[in-house]
């Protein structure tokens, strides 16, 4: 039985306990739901939850651990002597995969009965010829032990889909009858369900944190793995960045890290003060109508993708750089630049700043302000020598948010730095960033054996560690200030 | 006393410079100048920042609509039986064995053939300045077409078949004559041809359905490029990340904002909740790339894949506007339902829940948006490969390879023919028409349902 049709069978019998419980209940205080301890559906609801739970987790649990038994076992059975030929353990599994496969192809098409698929011998059939009449193409010719081991394997894999049918029914079956001899007028079904309901509402909010650890957890590994084969001390205070798959590649993240944060800085000079002004401004002098159509337009930058903005630095920004700056001045003749990602990076990033700093200059006291006000300050002196002072830790806090945006920025630095790895003064040169090298190393064929590959992950470690250090302070900073006037 | 006090205070022991409130002294006009100033820094950071906004879509507008529309040159094909059916029975597996070589030689014949009836012709053409002309896309077009109706074979169809990229950019005012005179691709007396061919009416530009319907196409054929398997895609990948952020990201939400008792397990929930909300969105693409495809063995570049890490990049933007939507219930409903005997639970489910889900809604929309312009981690799960198959039905589809709008966009600028910017550009135009309708639609939810308790 295939596991679709599985599920339509628990299914059907979680529908039955349902309407089968409900009944009951019902019954058990002869029609008058006024006795029972919960409302009737819930009675139902705990059938259908009690078929439900145990025979899916069992049905997860067996698909889980199936593959696993089956292997372990085919591996102990294969000659010793296949190892040393064929080289890993998974070569040959997928070999033996790959037969068992084009087996039941054949079966299906029915080129052969399943009793000649469990009987054909290398020895009197060419069992590549067979298998390519049906479709199956494969690499190599089929060796005497890979065939038993696949014939084993179909045949293991046909008691397991019996075994997980035979567990799954049983199961949602021995449910459907528990929750048949609970129910009566006296049962407590609407606990029950509410408890379920409430571990199912945890276990949702636990997925933030799988999620974290499986960042750190797939990063680290391959970190280590990378660290392995290279060493840690060159990585981190080499001067070269120059892969090459030969073998003898220099990956220093220096380079790396300079053109990020050159980039960054660039962004900041152009994303703060613009961001800034339009947020001091649209808080305290801005009419409200003023305000209502600029604010929400302002905001229309953060939601455009930024590949659209890597299109505009790579069309028009770049070249308008070139044309107009760098080549008349002689500082380059690039397209791409630091500074062409730097501004453009700094752009997307002003409606992050103006709207954080905005709330922050909103949440300053109005006492504050007529204090001011009130012993001749004009209002330009009042928002400078009182409100942005008062501001100051929460429009910190978003400047780092906004640095850590700039760090973590890839589709504009890969579309418009440029892919040079330097240590250069110079903001018309084209210079590169980790992440642009994260998506170099890890798009196209790549081997995860190989250190260039692997030295994605490292960038990647240290890119996480960076933006989520910068968010740490950054909420630190605006915790630690803010009930200053609460 | 009295009067030395008065005395004082009639004739003061210093003296003021004479000052007058309506003349102004240096220091008051120095002050003014700075607040006007400090004002106009203001006005001038937001006139720059939305002037920014606007010359960046007008430049991407201006270049992107000409995708819209394609040369096209329309002219008789005789479908000769001798080429295309050597063994004259119609019989379509037979006619199989014909390569689209065979329809390039029926299509540039048909086209000279034309040329030359209509007089058509300029001083130092060659003929294969004259069959170049046509997109090699318009052959396999052609071999489809026959192939599905093979009685066609014999007859003179009128055929519209694509011109090349050079060409359409000749028309659009991309390819000029000095640039052709530079081009290998293209040379001057086609351009020139092209003048009397537009002039003749058999090369026209009209709209292009097929940019958004068809697939992607190589590098050489920038004219046949289209978007639909992107659209398919990201259709498929906004589909999946509903069905699995949406009641993940309100199951959670609820469970932070109605039951979690205050101890160091929801402490942590709540740090990672606001930590992965600020991690850089490559950094899901490397988990993707080594929890999905490395560990869990889903295939590379599938919707699938795309979908879950769209979905775990979201989960926090939702979770954050769903747990605003049901901290704004005011606790009196609560107090109301619990008062007449409804359970925690049934609080929440009947009526904490129902009252928040128009805020629930817009935050799932919003994040939808910003699943839907993500690039990044969909490059590092391979979905940049080169697809031009569309994927098929769900759910078997969603494990079939496929491309995102966004990559798309990214794909094409990465290539060498400037015909794709103009293609990028376009695709960018579809992106965001899709990006305005969702906010517009949720700004419109939240006009129609929002409640000011």
């Amino acid at each position: 039985m295939s596991v679709l049709f599985l599920l339509i069978v628990v299914a059907v019998l979680a529908t039955a306990a349902y309407v089968l419980c409900r009944q009951r209940a019902l019954g058990s205080v002869q029609g008058n739901p006024k006795t029972l301890h919960s409302l009737p559906v819930y009675y139902g609801w705990h059938g259908a939850i009690m078929v439900l739970l145990p025979s899916l987790a069992g049905l997860v649990l067996w698909l889980l651990v199936q593959p696993l038994v089956i292997e372990g076992r085919i591996a102990a059975a294969l000659p010793d002597g296949m190892m040393a030929e064929g080289g890993s353990m998974e070569l040959v599994m997928a070999d033996v995969r790959r037969v068992a496969g084009g087996l039941d192809v054949a079966v299906d098409q029915g080129a052969m009965t399943e009793d000649q698929a469990g009987r054909i011998r290398t020895e009197f059939t060419d069992v590549r010829d067979r298998l390519a009449a049906v479709g199956v193409a494969l690499g190599s010719d089929v060796t005497a032990p890979v065939l038993a081991a696949a014939q084993d394997y179909r045949v293991m894999t046909a008691w397991g889909a019996m075994g997980r049918t035979v567990l799954t029914v049983l199961l949602a079956a021995a449910g459907l009858v528990y929750a048949l001899m609970l129910t009566n007028k006296d049962f407590r079904a609407r606990n029950r369900v509410e408890q379920v309901v409430l571990g199912l509402l945890i276990a949702a909010s636990s997925i933030a944190i799988l999620t974290t650890l499986g960042i750190v957890y797939s990063m680290l590994t391959e970190t280590f793995n990378f660290f392995a084969m290279y060493p840690f001390q060159d990585f981190f205070f080499s001067l070269t960045w120059s892969p090459n798959f030969r073998g003898d590649s220099e990956l220093g993240i220096l380079p790396l890290i300079w053109g990020t944060l050159y980039i960054t800085l660039i962004s900041m000079l152009v994303s703060v003060p613009i961001g800034l002004f339009a947020a001091i401004y649209l808080a305290e002098y801005a009419s409200k109508r003023v305000r209502s159509w600029v604010k929400p337009l302002i905001e229309v930058i953060a939601g455009i993708p930024t590949v659209v903005f890597g299109l505009f630095a790579l069309v028009t920004v770049g070249p308008l750089l070139r044309d107009y700056f760098a080549e008349p001045m002689g500082w380059g003749d690039s397209g791409s630049s630091v500074m062409t990602a730097g501004l453009v990076i700094g752009i997307l990033n002003i409606p992050f700043i103006s709207s954080l700093s905005d709330d922050i200059i909103n949440a300053v006291p109005q006492s504050l302000r007529d204090g001011s006000l009130g012993l001749g300050a004009t209002r330009s002196e009042t928002i400078r020598q009182v409100v942005l002072p008062a501001a100051l830790p929460g429009i910190v806090g978003a400047c780092l948010m906004a640095a850590s945006r700039a760090i973590g920025e890839t589709m504009i630095v890969v579309m418009g730095a440029g892919a040079a790895a330097k240590l250069d003064l110079n903001p018309f040169e084209a210079m590169t960033t980790m992440t642009v090298k994260i998506v170099g190393q890890l798009t196209g064929d790549t081997d995860f054996a190989s250190p260039e590959t692997l030295v994605a992950f490292a960038l990647g470690m240290t890119l996480f560690v960076i933006t989520l250090a910068l968010n740490i302070v950054a909420l630190i900073v605006v915790r630690k200030y803010r009930e200053q006037y609460d | 006393m009295t009067d030395a006090t008065a005395g004082g205070l009639a004739a003061p022991a210093f003296s003021t410079p004479k000052s007058s409130l309506l003349s102004q002294t240096a220091l008051v006009r120095r002050r003014n100048a700075a607040e006007t100033r400090f004002k106009a820094y203001g006005i001038a950071a937001i006139v720059l920042s939305l002037a920014t906004l606007g010359f960046m879509l007008f430049t991407i507008l201006t270049d992107g609509v000409s995708a819209f529309f394609q040369a096209k040159l329309s002219f008789p094909v005789e479908l000769t039986a001798e080429t295309l059916d050597p063994q004259g029975n119609r019989n379509r597996d037979e006619m199989a064995k014909v390569t689209t070589l065979g329809y390039n030689k029926v299509l540039a014949a048909a086209f000279a053939k034309e040329m030359t009836a209509r007089g058509i012709a300029i001083d130092g053409q060659s003929d294969k300045d004259v069959t170049d002309m046509i997109s090699k896309d318009a052959a396999g077009d052609l071999r489809a077409a026959v192939l599905a109706n093979p009685q066609m074979v014999g007859t003179t169809i009128d055929a519209t078949v694509l011109a090349t990229g050079r060409i359409d950019g000749y028309l659009k005012g991309r390819v000029t004559m000095e640039t052709a005179e530079r081009d290998a691709n293209v040379t001057p007396e086609q351009l020139q041809l092209a003048d009397l061919l537009r002039e003749a009416g058999i090369l026209k530009s009209s709209f292009n359905w097929d940019f958004i319907t068809s697939p992607d196409a190589s590098d050489q054929r920038p004219e046949a490029a289209g978007l639909g398997v992107a659209i398919l895609g990201s259709a498929y990948m906004m589909l999946l990340v509903l069905i699995t952020c949406v009641p993940v990201g309100v199951a959670a939400s609820i469970y932070l904002e109605e039951f979690a008792p205050k101890n160091v397990w929801t402490d942590a929930i709540e740090v990672n909740i606001s930590n992965l909300a600020a991690v850089p969105s490559i950094v899901f693409g490397i988990l993707g790339l080594a929890i999905f495809i490395n560990f869990a063995g889903m295939p590379n570049s599938s919707s699938l894949v795309g979908a879950l890490v769209l979905s775990l990049m979201t989960l926090p933007t939702i979770i954050i506007a769903t747990r605003a939507s049901i901290r704004a219930v005011p606790p009196s409903i609560r107090d109301a339902a619990l008062g007449i005997g409804a359970s925690k639970m049934q609080t929440v489910f009947h009526h904490v829940l129902p009252l928040a889900m128009p805020g629930i809604l817009t935050g799932t929309i919003l994040g939808l948006a910003s699943a839907l312009g993500e690039t990044a981690p969909l490059l590092l799960i391979g979905m940049v490969a080169f697809v031009d198959n569309y994927p098929g039905s769900p759910p078997d589809g969603f494990l079939d390879p496929a491309t995102a709008l966004p990559v798309q966009v990214f794909g094409w600028a990465q290539r060498a023919d400037p015909a794709f910017i103009e293609r990028s550009s376009g695709a960018i135009i579809i992106l965001l028409i899709f990006l305005v309708a969702m906010n517009v639609l949720a700004v419109l939810l939240r006009r129609r349902f929002e409640r000011r308790w």
